[in-house]
């Protein structure tokens, strides 16, 4: 398990703003994932914990073994630490074959050792046949197999993988989850990795922090932190939601609904507890979530008139974004019937809106 | 008149052994420039590349005044080798060394910054020393500019006049370099011997740089990145 705590100032540069990190976080065997916009503070929390950056302040622990106390001044090297990392660009050596790559990370290793653990890596991730090539001749999920091999071989106690999908193709990307899957299951040690894309979080994380401008804003599973963003900045780094401003104009908690408004329009929905009458809040809904048909006659209850400003084809569903940066999906073959409608209704379901 | 072929070898001789030592002195001082932080690091990339600028003549002062035989530096070189440094064929190899350490010391930089900062975090990661990770990863990526460096060393170390001729004076057949030689030469009218000189020394040279050349040429596969 490791635990962190760790905080680190940066005080303003010549083309750099002022930047603090002050997270403090656990995370248990597993994939814990870091998500968050570029800049927020990630890969420095990965420098952190591998030991490359020494933070100002704050503990780092790993299986009870102090990597980092500010306090007492400890700061271990990052060769003692037992940290895998496994860098974007995958850092093999490209002077040395892939067996001598992991043969690196074991040298200390006594000779018979050494040389089981460099076979037993090669037989887990595939590399046994490729294990005299250097990095060049490799395919990309070779190499990228190889980093997480030689991460690992030095019976690494925690696993830090910095962007590991950034810039690769959908079946490398597939293959990369495989990867992490087949870790999970086999070492039993807190793999971090860092990301700015939601789907992986989905796909990999048993448990997600959400890190913005160095703070920790919201953890927990990627499904609760889907359902129930914690605020406004967390569903925008979502990406999937509408998320538009409006003010509250009624509350009747008697009859559970309430009044708001979004720009000129009015529109029911439910009580809202905690909120006061004159708030302006965010409503946040899922562009599926909304309903919508071309205009026809009088807009009903909760129908709001829109404007068409394109349509985005998906695999099965069209995406249409609307001016007042509202987004809608619906399924392909109902739209199929209105292609050159440009004024349509956009109908808001009056349960299930949800405010931050 | 036959031609004096000692000139020739000693140019090598010195040229070989001054390029040897200023690769682990080069080395050493490019390492510590590029890697660590230290107070009077300016000042210390200033002093290795002044001898790149200051005229030949001053810089073979400044030698004669550091080790004469009436300095410190002199009398204790004296004390141990039994005979005084300047003005014997060893000088000439410190002359060569001045001209062409800091020439290394440049290149040997700027090709230990270029490798990829993540390799060497790899390598800390995975378990290295710091000698382990200059041993294994720095030095080898970084070789072949560093042995291109050295054969530009080699030739500018055989091509010194102005600081071998102040500390290592020009005594045939025991401090005539190669340099020193054609000079000699050219004022005595031996035309052939200056001209036979000149074609060798011009052809090592050519040699030396083609080396390089290939050598800076990308070695692992077609582009050298981590990717």
């Amino acid at each position: 398990m490791i635990e962190a705590r760790i905080r680190k100032q940066f005080p303003p540069g010549q083309e750099s703003a002022a930047f603090s990190l002050d997270v403090d976080f656990k995370a248990e065997a597993g994939i814990t994932v870091l998500f968050g916009p570029s800049g927020a503070g990630k890969t420095l929390t990965l420098d952190s914990i591998a030991g490359f950056v020494r933070p100002d302040e704050g503990r780092i622990l790993l299986d009870d073994e102090i990597l980092f106390d500010g306090a007492s001044g400890v700061h271990l090297a990052p060769r003692v630490r037992r940290c895998g990392y496994v860098f974007q660009n995958y850092a093999l050596f490209p002077h040395m074959t892939l067996r001598e790559n992991l043969e690196f990370a074991v040298e200390r290793v006594p000779r018979l050792e050494r040389h089981r653990k460099v076979a037993e890596m090669l037989e887990k991730f595939h590399l046994a046949e490729v294990s005299g090539r250097r990095p060049y001749e490799l395919s990309g999920g070779q190499k990228q197999r190889c980093s997480i091999a030689r991460a690992l071989i030095g019976s690494a106690r925690l696993l830090l993988l910095d962007e590991p999908t950034r810039g690769l193709d959908a079946p490398l990307r597939a293959e990369l989850y495989a990867v992490l899957r087949q870790v999970r299951q086999e070492f039993e040690i807190p793999t971090l990795l860092v990301t700015h894309d939601f789907e992986e979080c989905l796909e990999l994380a048993d448990e997600m922090l959400v890190v913005r401008d160095g703070r920790l804003v919201q953890s927990g599973t990627p499904r609760k932190v889907f359902e129930h963003p914690a605020n406004v900045d967390v569903a925008r780094l979502l990406g999937v939601y509408n998320l538009l401003p409006i003010e509250i104009l009624g509350l009747d908690p008697g009859r559970n609904v309430s009044r708001l408004r979004y720009q000129s329009f009015e529109l029911a929905g439910p009580y809202f507890p905690g909120r006061l009458i004159g708030d302006r809040v965010w409503l946040c809904i899922r562009p599926d979530a909304l309903r919508v048909m071309p205009k026809n006659g009088r807009p009903g209850t909760n129908q709001m008139p829109a404007t068409l400003v394109r349509a985005v084809e998906k695999l099965e569903r069209v995406r249409l974004e609307f001016a007042g940066d509202i987004a809608v999906e619906m399924p392909r073959p109902e739209f199929g019937k209105y292609q050159s409608v440009k004024d349509w209704v956009i109908e808001f379901p009056s349960s299930g809106l949800r405010i931050l | 008149m036959p031609i004096d072929w000692f000139p020739l070898w000693l140019s090598l001789r010195v040229a070989t052994i001054s390029t040897v030592l200023a690769l682990v002195i080069g080395l050493a001082l490019a390492w510590l420039l590029a890697n660590r932080e230290f107070r009077g690091k300016e000042i210390l990339d200033a002093a290795v590349t002044l001898p790149l600028v200051l005229p030949p003549t001053v810089l073979g002062y400044y030698l004669l005044v550091v080790l004469g035989r009436n300095s410190p530096v002199g009398k204790i070189y004296e004390w141990l080798f039994g005979e005084p440094l300047v003005f014997s064929w060893q000088a000439a190899v410190v002359a060569a060394l001045f001209h062409s350490t800091p020439l290394l010391v440049k290149s040997a930089r700027a090709a230990f910054e270029s490798v990829d900062r993540s390799y060497e975090r790899a390598a800390r990661t995975l378990g290295a020393s710091e000698l382990r990770l200059f041993w294994r990863v720095t030095l080898p990526l970084a070789r072949r500019s560093i042995l291109a460096a050295a054969a530009l060393a080699f030739a500018r170390s055989l091509g010194d006049f102005g600081v071998t001729l102040m500390i290592a004076g020009n005594i045939p057949g025991r401090t005539q370099t190669v340099a020193l030689a054609i000079f000699d030469a050219v004022e005595g009218g031996n035309g052939k011997a200056a001209r036979v000189l000149v074609l060798i020394i011009s052809g090592v040279a050519l040699a030396v740089l083609s080396v390089a050349n290939r050598l800076t040429s990308s070695p692992y596969g077609p582009r050298q990145t981590a990717l």
